[in-house]
């Protein structure tokens, strides 16, 4: 947004950038095939990290730099350690799946994306002075935030105080779901060499990472012994 | 800035990004983890070159903190990665990192 006001004010040059979108979706479209054909999981987490490092990119393009923060600190960092924390305790390996079982997952899928691009045509154009983000209480966030919060970015003006509760209540959701996580996945590791099999059958009692605490594997463990 | 030396950013951004669909086939193909490994931290640095060609192209260089974030994501991955991969686990404190690989198959 604010790209279009300065070139509204001075006009710097600016070359096309669409040849950078086509190129930069066309590897996003490669990534993603690429990510469903794969059968190694190593592949595939690291695929999704090259995924996410290039949507990334792509929102910097579009001038949604707060969004390319996000997405690069928790799509390519903190995903790609949970992911294969999550391998850690699963196959290496993914079966493919039947293709009669493929077609409710394609259905919904066609349905989604049918959806999202019906609801393409009732956006408003880039920039319009019309649109609900321009119309109504936008224009006062960006006339008042430089007097009543004194901090010159308006979305993080905006985040951080005129919707503080907001954002505090966000930080707990996301605090507790981030502690569930850990305290599934458990990142000691593999210690106790737990293999989970996909229907949960193979599972037996002393496998656990858990279990294997009091097992045999605690002289073995050089943490344990420092310790003690 | 002048519209030759536009054209010569944009340029040197598309060259950047052939590039890294180049990694993109090494990552694809690649016939070990090591190469993939390697082409994903090579991904990463073409991104950040990208970013900031591209804050340039913009005429805004203060979005170099984000390649500069993306440089850290890159390094912290690549750490996790490689950890994955030796000792099978992510909670090791890597000053004790050769006692752990001492202590037997983790």
């Amino acid at each position: 947004m604010s790209l279009i006001f300065a070139a509204a004010a001075d006009v710097p040059f600016v070359p096309p950038l669409i040849l950078i979108d086509i190129f930069l979706l066309s590897i996003l479209v490669v990534v993603a095939v690429a990510i469903v054909r794969m059968r190694s999981l190593f592949g595939v987490v690291m695929l999704q990290g090259v995924y996410s490092l290039v949507s990334a990119a792509w929102f910097v393009t579009l001038d949604a730099v707060d969004v390319a923060f996000t997405e690069a600190a928790v799509g390519a960092g903190v995903s790609t350690v949970l992911m294969l924390s999550a391998m850690l305790l699963a196959d290496r390996k993914s079966t493919p799946v039947p293709m009669r079982r493929q077609f409710g997952a394609l259905a919904v899928v066609v349905l989604a994306g049918a959806a999202m691009l019906y609801a393409v045509g009732d956006m408003p154009a880039f920039g319009d002075v019309n649109s609900p983000a321009n119309a109504y209480v936008g224009m006062d966030f960006m006339a008042k935030t430089a007097e009543e919060i004194k901090i010159p970015n308006v979305v993080t003006a905006v985040l951080g105080s005129y919707r503080g509760y907001d954002t505090f209540g966000e930080v707990v959701v996301i605090f507790s779901a981030g502690l569930g996580v850990l305290l599934l996945l458990g990142l000691n590791g593999n210690s106790g060499g737990w293999v989970a099999r996909p229907n949960g059958q193979m599972l037996n009692d002393h496998s656990a990472p858990s279990a294997a605490l009091s097992d045999s594997n605690v002289a073995e463990d050089p943490q344990a012994e420092d310790a003690q | 800035m002048s519209p030759v030396m536009g054209y010569f950013m944009l340029g040197s951004a598309l060259f950047i990004i052939v590039s890294m669909a180049l990694m993109l086939g090494r990552l694809l193909g690649g016939p070990t983890l090591y190469d993939r490994l390697l082409a994903v931290n090579s991904f990463g640095t073409k991104t950040v070159l990208f970013l900031c060609v591209f804050c340039f192209i913009i005429g805004r260089p203060d979005g170099v903190d984000i390649a500069l974030l993306y440089a850290l994501m890159n390094f912290i991955a690549t750490i996790a990665v490689l950890k994955f991969f030796n000792y099978r686990a992510l909670d090791v404190d890597l000053t004790q990192a050769d006692e752990a690989e001492r202590g037997g198959a983790r």
